[in-house]
């Protein structure tokens, strides 16, 4: 939360959201200064096991206090599994956008597209 | 620094920080009100509501006397920050000062006390100053035709958007969407939805405009409507106004006017000369009811030749003989928006605002809202605060501008919210936050033609202040308000979580 951190093992997306790769499987979540620039997180609301996801196309919303905002996929894949700790718990995307505050994970259909994904120093490159 | 010791008594602070409810001051038997002795016939209760219908025990109603009701509510209302306390620059909100002598003129028993029942014949008055107003509306406008049904902006919208469908229904189409700039007020939006259209953004150029090229791509015949604010919320007009038009009505849509920022046109320029088919006002905010407080308001809609068969009904019409009256027969009207004819304290005020000031006193008006919003912009740019908040677009402004809080939070490590709350401190109502949303950490400031040029300045050295003041420490503008009855909200929590009752 408090300060800019931008792994170096993820691939990222000009719409503020990262990728985890692991084979044909990616959990994807929203960036530090993607949660920073929203504020406090007060709802997520996780599509459906299953929903297929369209690269550059918005899968969900996450609403701050200050607005609510499209969720941009970076890749896309079916959903398999979603977060449903931040039901309850939304801050933990402020709190650990990496970590506890991922997103989805999906089956990626495209392997390819990840190539068209920045690494660390390309995306800091593009903020503000 | 200075360690002073808190003189104040224990019962002050502890009155200061009284949050007792009206309910907590309750005390059985306590009464405001005596009734008079009854001089007619008592009936039994029974005769006058039959016992099903009453309910089985008494209402859980506050029992206080008349002092304590005054100084409860009084010391509320101390609590709040308003218009008639200090400068409150809430862009695209139009907080200026309401001439108090509305309030007498509302405050007449013709007024006040006339029953919303009463038979259009026993109230020829009222009607003829619904009329007026509706006149009057329609000239500033350029848009003859006017309903004052809807009772606040958005409803306005709601219902500027159904006019739109039932205009292409009546063409047999069924369209589809609605355009909106990624600037528009989040009514717009909202509204689109809630008339069960789909929304498609339209992006803004580098200079703050439409952008032209994403417009002419985007409005095919699908689309229904373009809902428009020109000024727009960047308070900058837009240059190819009749060009979106002509884009907007060569694929058949309406073109939709916002008046939320009609401020900084009034007298000057017309919605209706420059192509838009439909607007609406905020009569709370152009024409100075009391707002701020979620109502009541109203957002009346004037319409073009070709919308006007749609409007709601009824419509306050004067007859052929001079009479005036309510037009129920218009069969191709929308419907009824509300019960009633809509908040009429609201129209007396407008009315009486209107014809104090005249033609020329509204253009006058206008044309003092945008000088003091340059010259307030002027006042920021001498006191090195754009160094920090620079404008979000260097241009001649309209009544308000927008500044990008970004280079504060990197050089300053203070945020626009921070800046607001520190606002508080200094007693100046903070600006609008965070819209629009295409500008990062972005303030909204419109300071009203109502506003002196001493408070200008001033507020222009107490931004600079704050600045200041984050350079050295900015953690206290990020720990303030420090001076208000409650600290930083919990806004996360307000929203998740909301306590919206009182259990007894």
């Amino acid at each position: 939360m408090a300060d800019p951190n931008y792994p170096d093992d993820l691939k990222y997306h000009a719409e503020h959201d990262w990728a985890r790769i692991d084979g044909d499987e990616a959990t994807l979540g929203i960036t530090w200064y993607a949660q920073d620039t929203l504020g406090e997180v007060v709802f997520f609301t996780p599509p459906a096991v299953g929903a297929t996801l369209t690269k550059d196309e918005a899968y969900t919303e996450v609403e701050s206090v200050k607005a609510v905002s499209d969720v941009v996929a970076p890749l896309s894949g079916e959903v398999i599994e979603v977060n449903g700790s931040l039901g309850d718990n939304p801050q933990t995307i402020n709190e650990d956008p990496y970590g506890e505050g991922w997103l989805v994970r999906i089956r990626i259909s495209n392997p390819t597209e990840a190539d068209a994904l920045m690494d660390a120093a390309a995306y800091v490159a593009t903020l503000p | 620094m200075s360690v002073t010791t808190d003189r104040r008594s224990p019962w002050f602070i502890a009155a200061a920080d009284d949050d007792l409810t009206i309910f907590d001051r309750s005390r059985p038997g306590r009464r405001a009100f005596t009734a008079p002795t009854l001089d007619v016939p008592e009936r039994p209760l029974d005769e006058l509501i039959p016992a099903a219908l009453r309910r089985a025990t008494p209402a859980r109603l506050p029992e206080v006397s008349e002092p304590e009701i005054v100084r409860h509510y009084n010391r509320l209302s101390k609590r709040n920050f308003d218009l008639d306390t200090g400068f409150y620059p809430l862009g695209s909100c139009t907080m200026k000062h309401n001439p108090k002598l509305h309030e007498r003129i509302a405050a007449l028993p013709g007024h006040a006390r006339l029953h919303p029942l009463q038979r259009p014949a026993a109230a020829q008055g009222a009607l003829e100053l619904m009329w007026s107003l509706q006149q009057a509306l329609g000239e500033i406008s350029g848009l003859p035709h006017v309903s004052l049904q809807p009772s606040a902006g958005s409803h306005g919208e709601l219902a500027g958007v159904l006019l739109t469908r039932a205009f292409h229904e009546a063409h047999g189409q069924q369209r589809t969407k609605v355009l909106t700039p990624d600037t528009a007020h989040g009514t717009n939006p909202a509204t689109v939805t809630m008339a069960g259209y789909d929304l498609v953004k339209i992006g803004t150029d580098a200079a703050g405009n439409i952008d032209v090229a994403d417009l002419r791509e985007k409005a095919t015949d699908e689309v229904a409507c373009l809902m428009l604010t020109n000024p727009s919320t960047l308070g900058l007009f837009e240059p190819q106004i009749k060009e979106i038009a002509q884009i907007v009505h060569d694929v058949g849509a309406t073109l939709y006017y916002d008046g939320a920022n009609l401020n900084a046109i009034m007298g000057i320029c017309r919605p209706g000369d420059m192509g838009f088919d439909i607007v609406h006002f905020n009569l709370h905010k152009s024409f100075t009811q009391p707002h701020g407080g979620g109502g009541p308001g109203a957002g009346p809609i004037a319409v073009s030749d070709r919308i006007e068969p749609f409007l709601p009904r009824p419509q306050v019409v004067r007859r052929e003989d001079g009479s005036f009256d309510l037009d129920h027969d218009r069969p191709r009207s929308i419907g009824r928006l509300r019960g009633f004819q809509g908040n009429f304290g609201v129209f007396v005020r407008s009315y009486a605002y209107i014809r104090s000031l005249g033609a020329g006193g509204l253009r006058e008006a206008s044309e003092v809202a945008v000088l003091n919003a340059n010259y307030l912009l002027a006042r920021l740019r001498e006191e090195g605060v754009l160094e920090h908040l620079p404008a979000a677009y260097p241009r001649l402004c309209m009544h308000e501008f927008v500044l990008s809080g970004a280079p504060m939070k990197h050089e300053l490590g203070i945020r626009t919210l921070d800046l607001a709350k520190r606002l508080l401190d200094h007693g100046v109502h903070p600006p609008t936050v965070y819209f629009p949303l295409i500008v990062e950490e972005a303030l909204l400031i419109e300071p009203t033609e109502t506003e002196t040029r001493e408070t200008l300045d001033r507020f222009a050295a107490i931004v600079a202040d704050v600045l200041r003041e984050a350079a050295d420490d900015p953690e206290i503008a990020r720990g303030a308000p420090y001076s208000t009855p409650v600290r930083r909200l919990d806004e996360a929590g307000a929203a998740r979580q909301p306590v919206l009752r009182e259990q007894f």
